[in-house]
């Protein structure tokens, strides 16, 4: 079959990519082999656009045994223990069917975790929606977060991981692309690391797991002459998840990779087959021959194309040693699975397709894996951005008890509870601190230590200051992790951004990734691997560069600081001091979107040194065991906070200084603050001096009140806790009209 | 005590069994250990206890626990039973049972049509049984639940049996599935069997929440010293 430049534009290729394949080849390819460039060479596999700008994260540090490049970043936790971690998007999968979307997201990235020979612990999901209110589209999104969350719940349920954490924000620059990114984090012992490197000319190359389908054949795929029609119909856009026989898997996997017989291992994600084949023998810098005919098959008639790109779910590739297939077999088939050896490692380094008897693709390794194009896209532009810089006039507020009523059931704020109720936050015991709080807590029952782990990102920051707003993540996230007394050790990004081709979103991309690249160096958050998303976008409109953080801390096993108060007559100490903001850097604060509708400005200022110094005071006041609750100050500012700590039973009356307006009082969100509730004040203050940190005695906790008071002791704030709990509790069942729980 | 916890390939709170047993359990200063059975096994060997535990045994993508019921190792855990073994079924464990007959009723899905995982306040309702003999009649314990299928029904006659045989063991404070009489927790007519949705072994240990489940676990242990 010609190669047209039509059948190019199919494959989403340009005709620069095509010649260079042509290059590499040294002729032209099949239109099987011109199928696997174009999934290897996809933005989503090659990372052809974010890749010359990805090199500039910090990647090494002393907790990093493994960084990006494998299937999972690697730290090491102490005594020989490690744990692997990364995120992964599945956005657009999940606007297309949320349920299955979602729900193979998480399958997808418990197997980068588990093909590390990390049998995984936590999973924490960071999710952007489009408004359930006030939109033409409310109805759709709110039944796409409802399918979300329960694909999430369905597969992480079933497959026996918890889920600890996460975000959840609603915009509507997400009404037509849904964000879904997904972490996930294993824990094993550091001998026990697999990696997916080819080796031993001769090996036995395996495949296992779930048959092979025609489900999710690239969109890049789609529409070209050699499918029927036929065939077409009975393609489901999205993959189907099946978390039972994941779960089949894992223990399979880890079961068989105690035998010693294996020498590598992939999973087979997204360009399944294609992928993990050629990324194996590119590593080990070996050759690999398939033989399709022995590939394990759902479907019949399958061609070659379909095969090496099908991305059917839980499946493995895997090099044993030559000679103890059988010992493997016999694991696998305990297991129920299907097991067979469908090619071997050979010697040059190409990856060779045999189907039906005739040689389907003869591709470089390396040309697939390494050599796809690098672009350094048009960038010379200033970020788009569409809000008004200055700072915007707004009347004071006549009611700012209302205005905190509104801010604590907002969508964006309010409790969470209707989501996390769904997925099985306990499931393995591990669970010290779940989902609600500031960071999640999982310990390793093997060795004395906790991971605390916090998913971040603030897509209105970051589309005001891409730069700014992402070093604003980082900080959040390292600022939540210290607050449950975690010291930060390393850290895993999703980058979803708009289409880079438009050199005001590739603006965005960039300035994104060198803020997070200072941010991460300053807090000795190496980045270990991660994932980019981009032409998130519908109808021209992208969404808000959305970069977000997943930072992982380690702490000692023992009873966490909770975020909610604990007693009455404490003293609230706000470690940080309390910071300042102005009309333009107000802008971008909840109380501009919730309460005033309006987006301008600045993110907050962030002074990374102070920043660090009040982690530190921080960690210092948990490990002392001086604080009753710690809890981080940040969407909806002090006033939020206060509520967010607040109890039923227990409140707090505190005076605020500083002299700014109420509104920047009560709601700004200046980052380095944490407030503390406490019986040993006075030590907290002294510790704090000794760390270069503000802050003081701000007020004290009281029963069933909320009351906030400015410095002329006018009372700015005054509201049952019970109120603030039901507005908040009972938000999100309203807001996608569903019966509260019962 | 030796207590067995039967692996189905989708447990997944067969770890947690383990643990509480092996771990928590023998802080109390007694002897408990746990081993685990394999799904295929023809006998449960000899042990004293049985543990059903928690997950989606071969999937339950059809009625939970309707394949299970069939495998060789209920085969060994109804002779078991029938012999007057203690068998513990903990939230899929309870699905299990139910199906393979060995409590009466059935098991679908919660009211609100919605995987729920919270804590939730049970009463004891019963004392009566090697299971409970160490908490107090009326007790009040809070325990986690994690289902997506625990709404127990049953015809008003079995509803009836139940209350006036006093094997209901454990009642929902707050019905949270919609559970006929509130019920969570029932036992055989021999009282050696237990099914029960919310998650003891998930109490065991004050880091991960309470110790409010390990009360259960130390009334089967006082079963045996007798």
């Amino acid at each position: 079959m010609t190669i047209t430049p039509e059948i190019i534009k199919h494959h989403q290729l340009t005709q620069g990519e095509f010649d260079k394949i042509v290059s590499l080849l040294g002729r032209q390819p099949s239109y099987t082999e011109l199928g696997v460039f174009s999934v290897m060479w996809s933005e989503h596999c090659s990372y052809k656009s974010s890749r010359i700008h990805l090199k500039k994260l910090p990647t090494t540090g002393k907790y990093v045994v493994q960084g990006p490049g494998e299937n999972a970043g690697i730290i090491g936790i102490g005594d020989g223990w490690v744990v692997a971690f990364k995120i992964e998007s599945h956005n657009h999968p999940s606007y297309i069917e949320p349920f299955q979307g979602a729900a193979t997201g998480v399958g997808g990235i418990l197997r980068d975790i588990f093909t590390m020979g990390a049998r995984p612990i936590a999973v924490l999901d960071s999710l952007r929606f489009g408004p359930l209110t006030g939109s033409p589209v409310a109805e759709r999104n709110a039944r796409i977060v409802a399918g979300v969350v329960s694909g999430i719940s369905h597969y992480g349920n079933c497959f026996g991981v918890p889920t600890v954490g996460g975000e959840c924000i609603f915009e509507e620059c997400y009404s037509g692309n849904p964000l879904v990114n997904v972490f996930a984090l294993g824990v094993c012992r550091q001998e026990d690391v697999f990696f997916a490197k080819a080796k031993g000319i001769g090996n036995p190359v395996i495949y296992v797991g779930a048959k092979t389908g025609r489900d999710g054949i690239h969109g890049a795929s789609m529409a070209s002459a050699e499918f029927t029609e036929e065939s077409k119909q009975k393609r489901p856009n999205v993959q189907v998840g099946d978390p039972f026989m994941e779960k089949l898997l894992l223990e399979a996997c880890i079961e068989a990779m105690k035998t010693g017989a294996i020498v590598a291992i992939q999973d087979m994600g997204a360009a399944g087959l294609t992928s993990s084949s050629c990324e194996m023998g590119s590593r080990g810098e070996v050759g690999i021959e398939i033989d399709l005919d022995l590939v394990p098959q759902r479907e019949t008639g399958m061609t070659a194309y379909e095969m090496l790109l099908s991305e059917s779910q839980e499946r493995m590739l895997i090099v044993a040693e030559k000679g103890r297939e059988q010992e493997l077999f016999d694991v696998f088939h305990k297991w129920g699975l299907d097991a067979v050896t469908i090619g071997s490692v050979t010697e040059g380094g190409n990856l060779r397709i045999q189907h039906k008897g005739v040689l389907e693709a003869d591709i470089p390794n390396r040309a697939l894996a390494d050599e796809a194009p690098k672009y350094d896209r048009p960038h010379n532009v200033p970020p788009h951005r569409t809000a008004p810089l200055e700072a915007q006039e707004f009347a004071a507020s006549t009611d700012l008890n209302a205005d905190l009523m509104k801010l604590v059931s907002s969508a964006d704020l309010c409790s969470k509870r209707w989501i996390w109720e769904q997925y099985d936050y306990q499931v393995r015991t591990n669970t010290l601190a779940g989902p609600g709080g500031d960071a999640a807590i999982v310990r390793v029952k093997e060795t004395g230590q906790s991971i605390a782990m916090s998913l971040d990102g603030n897509g209105r920051y970051c589309f005001l200051d891409p730069r700014e707003g992402a070093k604003l993540a980082v900080a959040e996230s390292c600022r939540n992790l210290s607050t449950v007394g975690a010291l930060p050790v390393a850290a895993t990004n999703n980058l979803n951004f708009g289409n880079p081709e438009r050199p005001e979103i590739m603006a965005q991309l960039v300035e994104a990734v060198e803020g997070i690249a200072e941010a991460c160096a300053f807090f000795d958050a190496p980045i270990t691997g991660g994932n980019v998303s981009l032409y998130n976008e519908t109808l021209g409109e992208g969404i808000y560069p959305t970069p977000v953080l997943g930072v992982v801390g380690i702490l000692k096993t023992e009873m966490p600081v909770s975020s909610s108060f604990r007693s009455v007559g404490a003293d609230l100490v706000l470690v940080g001091g309390f910071g300042t903001t102005d009309g333009q850097r107000f802008g971008s604060s909840q109380y501009a979107k919730q309460v005033l509708g309006q987006l301008w400005g600045l993110p907050p200022a962030l002074d990374m040194g102070y920043e660090r110094r009040v982690h530190e005071a921080m960690r210092e006041i948990a490990s002392l065991h001086l604080a009753e609750s710690a809890h981080d100050l940040s969407d909806g500012g002090i006033a939020v906070a206060l509520a967010e700590s607040s109890t039923p039973a227990i409140g707090a009356h505190v005076t605020l200084e500083g002299g700014l307006r109420a509104e920047f009082a009560l709601f700004g969100e200046a980052p380095s603050r944490i407030l503390v509730s406490t019986k040993q004040a006075e030590q907290i203050l002294a510790l704090l001096s000794r760390h270069e940190v503000q802050g003081g005695v701000i007020g004290v906790t009281i029963g069933e009140r909320l009351q906030i008071k400015d410095e002329g002791k006018t009372l700015l704030i005054d509201v049952t806790t019970a109120s603030l709990r039901n507005a908040s509790e009972a938000a999100l069942p309203a807001l996608l009209h569903t019966q509260h729980a019962v | 005590m030796k207590v067995g916890v039967v692996v189905f390939p989708g447990s997944n709170c067969d770890h947690d069994a383990w643990y509480a047993i092996n771990k928590n359990l023998n802080r109390s200063g007694q002897v408990a250990s746990a081993e685990f059975i394999w799904h295929d096994a023809r006998s449960v060997g000899q042990v004293d206890a049985v543990i059903l535990p928690g997950g989606f045994s071969y999937g339950d993508y059809l009625r939970c626990g309707a394949i299970a019921r069939f495998s060789p190792v209920m085969q060994a855990v109804q002779k078991f039973a029938a012999d007057g073994g203690l068998v513990l079924g903990i939230c899929n464990g309870f699905q299990i049972l139910v199906e393979a007959g060995l409590l009466p009723g059935a098991l679908i899905r919660n009211a609100g049509l919605k995987f729920i995982c919270k804590d939730v306040g049970l009463e004891t309702v019963t004392t009566a049984s090697p299971f409970t003999s160490g908490l107090q009649k009326g007790q009040m314990l809070q325990l986690p639940i994690a289902h997506g299928e625990g709404q127990y029904i049953a015809d008003e006659r079995t509803l009836d049996q139940l209350n006036s045989e006093d094997r209901v063991a454990f009642r929902y404070t707050e019905n949270p599935n919609g559970s006929m009489r509130d019920i969570a927790g029932i036992l055989s007519a021999g009282r050696n069997v237990l099914g029960m949705m919310p998650h003891p072994e998930r109490a065991c240990d004050p880091l991960v929440g309470s110790t409010e489940g390990l009360g259960l676990f130390e009334s089967m242990l006082g079963a045996f010293a007798k």
